[in-house]
C-alpha cells in the first residue's frame, strides 16, 4: 500500500475518532454536557489526534529508515569490488533501484507477470534494450547480480509496503482504543488537546530553522567536497574562469565576482536616483490622492515576474543599447551586456529601493520639517539639508538591500548578461555573473561529482554569505537608526 | 527671510549700491534662483515616477505587441478523404491496429489531399516545386490528425474537412514577422511558398484564426514553433500551487500562531525570529541549490523517496514552499498582530483559555489579512524561475503529467515562467512570440491573484 491511500486511511479513522470520542463522553456523563470537564468536542478532538498524530509520525520515521534496511538488503547481493568504495556501490544501488522501477513498469504495462520476473535471466537476451521499451534507460548491460539485487529490493520493498501498512494501522487503532478508554468525564481533555496543539505550532514554527540548516548544510557539504577536488586558493584568487569538459579547468572566482558587482555598481546608479526621487516626491510633495494611486503603479513593477524583465533585457533592452550606444560608439555589438543586465535590475529595484526610502522618509519626526520651515527653507532645502541628512542611514540601509537583492538576481543576467566570463571595464561587454555560473553548472551534463560541477555549491555558498551580510548589516543600520527618534 | 533681506547686505546683487532698489514685494534674483532650484527638484522627483512608469508601460506594450500572434495560428481547411485501405489496412477499426500506422501515413494523406485541394480551387501552383508546397504544412499536422483518428475510429473511411497547421514561417508571414526581405536569407522558407500562401488566402484555403492549442498543447521541438503550447506548463504550475497552499499555509499559518501568540521571549525564539527575516532575503536561487541537494539528491537519491526525483512538480512546489514560508509568515503575523489586545482581553475575560481564544477569536479576525498575504506569497511563487531551472524544471517535457491520484505529483513538468526561459532561449524568432504570449498568459493568473487579493483587503478590512 502506497502512503497517499494510507494517509487517507489515517484521516478517516481521524473522523472516526472525532465522532466516537464525543459521542463516548456525551453517553458517560448521561447526555449532560456540564457533568463534563471539557466542551465535548474537545474529546472528539482528543481521539482524533491521537489516531492520526502517532500514526502519522510513526509513518515519517519509518519512510526515513527503511531504505537504508531495504538497501543493505539489496547491497548484499552485490560483489564485494562494488562495495569497497561508496561512489560505485551508490550507483550500483541506483542501477538496482532503476531496474526494480522497470520491472514495476513492465508489471503494469502487461509485458510481464511475476513468474515471468522470478525466471528472468541476466544472461538471455538483452535486458537493457528490454528495460528501454518500458521507459527506463539504463547507462550500462544488467549484470546478474544487479539483477538479483533488484529482485530482491522489489520484494523487500512489496513486503515492507505490506508491513507498514499494518504496522502504521495498528499503531493507529491501538492509540484511538486508548484514547476511547481515556475518555471519561472528569478527563482534561481540553488541556491535553491545547498540549498537543501547541507542540505542533512549534514544531512548524522549526521548519523555519530546519530550512537554514537544509541550505547551510546542503552548501557547505558540496562546497568542501569541492574543496577536496580544487584548491581553495586557486577558486578565490584565480583570475579565469575556464571550465571544460575533461577536467583540468581553470575555475577561477574573480572574473564572475567582477561581473557581478559591475552589474550590481550599474542597477544600483539606475535604481538609487530614480527610486529616491521617487520616494521624495510620493513622501513631501504628491497629495494624498495622487500617492494612493501612483505607489500601487510603482509596486506593480516588483509584482511582474523576474523573468518577464529577462526577456524584456533580451529583445528590447540589450537590441537598444547595441544600436544606439555601443556599435555606434565602436564599444562592441553584443546585445548582452554588463550594461543591459544592470539597467534592467536596476528598473526592477525601483520599487524596492523607493517603498523602503518612503518609509524612512516619513520616519523622520515632523517637528525637524518645521523648524526647517520656519527658519525660511524651502521645501527643496528641508529635503536637502535636513529629511535626507536625518534619513540617510536608513537610506544606507536601503541601498545596501538593493545590492543584496541585486547580486542575487538570475534571471534578469541569465538572459541579458551574457556567458562570457571576462575581467573588463567596457560596460559594453558580454560579462556573467555567479548567479548565471550556478545554473550554467549545474543545468549542463557533466558528471555531478566533477570539480566543474561542485563549484556552483562554492558559488552558493560565496553569494549566499555576501547576501547575508549585507542583509545583517542593512537591518542593523535601520534598527540603528529608527531607534534614534523612538 | 529673502523678502527682508532685499535691502540688507546678505541680499545679493539686487541690493548692491548703486542699483535701483527693489520692491520687497517682488522676488530678488536670489530667491528666484531658490525657487527654481525648487521647482527643478519637484520636477525631477516626479520625473523619476514617470520615467518608471513609461518603462513598466514599454515593457507591456512589447510584450503584448509581440505575445498577442500567439494566441492565433495560421490554418489551412481542405477536405481529407480518410481512405480506409490506406489508415485502416486491417479493416477492423481497432484502435491498437489503427495505432499502427505512424505519422507517415498520416504525413501521405495530407500531403496528397492539400495538392488535390489546390488543383481544385484553381490556385497555380506550377511555380513552386511540389516538395515544398508540402513543406508548408507544419510537421506537427500528421500528428494531430492521427490524435484524432485515434480518439475517434469511426473518421475513417470519412471526408472531413479540419484545420491544419501551416509552418512556423509561413504563419510569421501572415502575421507580418516574417517578410520577403527575411525569407529571402532564411533556408527555411523560399519566396514560392510565400506566393503561394498569399493566393491561398485570396483563395480563402487559409486563416489566421483564434488558437486554444496554444494554452492546451505540449511543448514542442525546435523545428516546429507553430504546434508549441502551454499545456504542461499551466498544469505543472497549477499542481505546484495546488502542493504549496497545503503545505506551506498551514504551516506557516501554524509558526505565525506560536511566534506571536505563545513563544516566550527568550534567545530561543529571538533565533527563530532573525531566521524567519533572513530567509527572506536569501537569493531565490540558493533555495534551487537546496532542492537539487537535499531533495533531489539525498532525499529522492541515497534514501530512495521515488516521487522526489528531477523535474518531478512535487520537488519543484517544496522548494517554492520553502522560499514562500517566509513571506507568509510575515504577512501572517502581522494580521495577527493588528488584532487588538482588547479582543483577546475580552475572550480571556470571559474565560476562554488561550488557545481558544486564538482559534476562535484572534485567528478568525486576522484570516482576511492571512488570505491577502498568502494569496500576494502563491503569486510571488507562481512567477518564481530561477530555483526550478535547477532541479529540471526545464527540461524538454513531451507528456502531461497524470492526474494527482495516478502519481501526477511526482511525474515531469515544467512551469508557466520556466517556459517563459526556455522558449525565450530558444533559436528561431516564431519562439519569441510563443515566450510573450507565455508572459500574458501567466501575467493574466498574476492579474487575477492580485486583484483577488485587493478585493479581499477592501471587502473585509477593518480598521479598529
Amino acid at each position: 500500500m502506497t502512503v497517499l491511500p494510507l494517509l487517507m486511511i489515517l484521516a478517516v479513522l481521524a473522523a472516526a475518532g472525532f465522532i466516537l470520542g464525543r459521542q463516548r463522553a456525551l453517553a458517560l456523563a448521561g447526555g449532560e454536557t456540564k457533568k463534563l470537564h471539557s466542551l465535548p468536542a474537545y474529546y472528539g478532538w482528543h481521539a482524533a489526534i491521537m489516531a492520526f498524530v502517532p500514526a502519522f509520525f510513526a509513518l515519517i520515521a519509518w519512510l526515513l529508515i527503511q531504505p537504508f534496511f531495504i538497501e543493505s538488503a539489496a547491497l548484499s547481493h552485490l560483489p564485494a569490488s562494488v562495495l569497497e568504495d561508496s561512489t560505485s556501490s551508490t550507483l550500483a544501488m541506483s542501477d538496482v533501484r532503476k531496474i526494480a522501477a522497470g520491472l514495476d513498469n513492465a508489471v503494469y504495462q502487461g509485458a510481464l507477470t511475476e513468474t515471468d520476473i522470478d525466471a528472468l535471466n541476466a544472461s538471455e537476451g538483452d535486458l537493457r534494450a528490454f528495460f528501454g521499451t518500458v521507459g527506463v534507460a539504463l547507462a550500462s548491460p544488467v549484470s546478474p547480480e544487479v539483477l538479483s539485487a533488484a529482485k530482491q529490493y522489489r520484494e523487500t520493498v512489496a513486503s515492507a509496503s505490506i508491513v507498514r501498512a499494518v504496522v502504521i494501522l495498528l499503531i493507529a487503532v491501538a492509540a484511538l482504543a486508548w484514547a476511547l478508554k481515556l475518555t471519561a468525564p472528569d478527563f482534561w481533555a481540553r488541556n491535553r488537546v491545547e498540549k498537543v496543539v501547541l507542540w505542533l505550532l512549534m514544531l512548524a514554527s522549526l521548519i523555519a530553522i530546519l530550512t537554514t540548516v537544509g541550505i547551510i548544510w546542503s552548501l557547505l557539504s558540496e562546497s568542501f567536497n569541492f574543496f577536496s577536488q580544487y584548491p581553495i586558493g586557486d577558486f578565490f584568487f584565480g583570475l579565469t574562469w575556464n571550465p571544460k569538459f575533461g577536467g583540468g579547468s581553470d575555475l577561477g572566482f574573480i572574473p564572475l565576482f567582477w561581473g557581478t558587482i559591475y552589474i550590481t555598481i550599474i542597477a544600483l546608479l539606475v535604481a538609487v536616483p530614480l527610486g529616491l526621487f521617487a520616494a521624495i516626491y510620493l513622501a513631501e510633495y504628491a497629495s494624498r490622492r495622487t500617492r494612493a494611486w501612483v505607489k500601487p503603479m510603482i509596486e506593480v513593477i516588483a509584482g511582474i515576474p523576474t523573468v518577464v524583465y529577462g526577456l524584456f533585457a533580451l529583445i528590447t533592452v540589450g537590441p537598444f543599447l547595441r544600436d544606439f550606444f555601443s556599435a555606434p560608439m565602436g564599444l562592441g555589438n553584443s546585445a548582452a551586456s554588463v550594461m543591459t543586465a544592470g539597467i534592467v535590475i536596476g528598473l526592477l529595484n525601483i520599487p524596492f529601493i523607493s517603498s523602503l526610502s518612503d518609509d524612512i522618509i516619513n520616519a523622520v519626526p515632523q517637528s525637524l520639517r518645521d523648524g526647517a520651515f520656519g527658519l525660511g527653507s524651502t521645501k527643496s532645502e528641508t529635503i536637502r539639508q535636513v529629511v535626507l541628512p536625518a534619513a540617510l542611514p536608513g537610506i544606507a540601509g536601503a541601498i545596501l538591500m538593493g545590492a543584496s537583492r541585486a547580486i542575487g538576481e538570475t534571471m534578469i543576467v541569465v538572459m541579458g548578461a551574457g556567458a562570457a566570463a571576462k575581467l573588463s571595464l567596457n560596460p559594453f561587454e558580454a560579462m556573467t555573473t555567479m548567479t548565471v555560473k550556478i545554473v550554467g553548472q549545474l543545468t549542463g551534463d557533466t558528471d555531478f561529482n566533477s570539480p566543474e560541477t561542485l563549484v556552483a555549491f562554492a558559488l552558493g555558498m560565496t553569494l549566499f554569505v555576501i547576501t547575508l551580510l549585507l542583509n545583517v548589516m542593512a537591518v542593523w543600520i535601520v534598527r540603528k537608526y529608527r531607534e534614534q527618534y523612538e | 527671510m529673502s523678502d527682508i533681506s532685499a535691502n540688507g547686505p546678505v541680499g545679493g546683487p539686487a541690493s548692491a549700491p548703486g542699483k535701483p532698489k527693489v520692491s520687497i514685494i517682488g522676488q530678488s534674483a536670489r530667491m528666484k534662483a531658490r525657487n527654481r532650484t525648487e521647482s527643478i527638484f519637484k520636477v525631477l522627483g516626479l520625473s523619476a515616477i514617470l520615467f518608471s512608469l513609461a518603462v513598466l508601460a514599454l515593457m507591456l506594450f512589447t510584450i503584448f505587441r509581440d505575445g498577442t500572434s500567439a494566441f492565433f495560428q495560421t490554418k489551412a481547411t481542405f477536405p481529407i478523404t480518410l481512405s480506409a485501405e490506406v489508415i485502416d489496412p486491417a479493416g477492423n477499426r481497432n484502435r491498437d491496429d489503427l495505432a499502427k500506422q505512424t505519422t507517415m501515413t498520416y504525413n501521405k494523406v495530407i500531403n496528397e489531399a492539400f495538392l488535390a485541394a489546390l488543383a481544385a480551387n484553381g490556385i497555380k501552383t506550377d511555380d513552386v516545386p511540389q516538395k515544398e508546397i508540402t513543406e508548408m504544412i507544419s510537421k506537427g499536422a500528421a500528428g494531430e490528425l492521427r490524435a484524432d483518428v485515434l480518439a475517434d475510429p469511426a473518421l475513417v473511411g470519412q471526408t472531413i474537412e479540419p484545420s491544419i497547421v501551416l509552418g512556423g514561417r509561413i504563419d510569421g508571414y501572415m502575421k507580418g514577422r516574417v517578410t520577403r526581405e527575411s525569407a529571402e536569407r532564411d533556408s527555411n522558407v523560399t519566396l514560392g511558398q510565400l506566393d503561394l500562401a498569399d493566393r491561398m488566402k485570396e483563395a480563402g484555403m487559409l486563416a489566421t484564426v483564434w488558437n486554444w492549442d496554444f494554452v492546451t498543447n505540449t511543448d514542442s521541438s525546435d523545428t516546429r514553433p507553430e504546434t508549441a503550447g502551454l499545456g504542461v506548463a499551466i498544469l505543472g504550475s497549477a499542481y505546484m500551487m495546488f502542493l504549496v497552499l497545503i503545505m506551506c499555509v498551514p504551516v506557516g499559518v501554524a509558526a505565525s500562531i506560536y511566534l506571536e501568540e505563545f513563544a516566550p521571549k527568550n534567545r530561543w525564539t529571538d533565533l527563530i525570529e532573525v531566521n524567519i527575516a533572513n530567509l527572506a532575503a536569501v537569493p531565490s536561487i540558493v533555495y534551487g541549490i537546496l532542492g537539487l541537494a537535499i531533495f533531489i539528491n539525498v532525499m529522492g537519491g541515497q534514501m530512495g523517496v521515488e516521487a522526489l526525483k528531477m523535474s518531478a512538480s512535487l520537488v519543484g512546489a517544496l522548494v517554492l514552499s520553502l522560499q514562500t514560508l517566509p513571506t507568509i509568515i510575515i504577512a501572517t503575523r502581522s494580521a495577527i498582530r493588528a488584532v487588538p489586545p482588547s479582543i483577546r482581553d475580552a475572550a480571556l475575560g470571559i474565560g476562554a483559555s488561550k488557545m481558544q481564544t486564538v482559534f476562535h477569536h484572534v485567528l478568525p479576525l486576522a484570516m482576511p489579512g492571512i488570505l491577502t498575504g498568502t494569496i500576494l506569497g502563491l503569486a510571488s511563487a507562481l512567477g518564481e524561475t530561477a530555483p526550478l531551472l535547477l532541479i529540471g524544471m526545464v527540461a524538454f517535457v513531451a507528456n502531461y503529467p497524470s492526474a494527482p491520484w495516478e502519481g501526477g505529483f511526482s511525474d515531469p513538468a515544467t512551469a508557466l515562467p520556466v517556459q517563459v526561459y526556455s522558449w525565450a532561449s530558444r533559436s528561431d524568432p516564431a519562439f519569441i512570440e510563443r515566450s510573450n504570449g507565455a508572459i500574458i498568459v501567466l501575467l493574466v493568473f498574476l492579474l487575477i491573484m492580485n486583484l483577488t487579493a485587493i478585493f479581499l483587503r477592501r471587502k473585509f478590512e477593518r480598521r479598529w
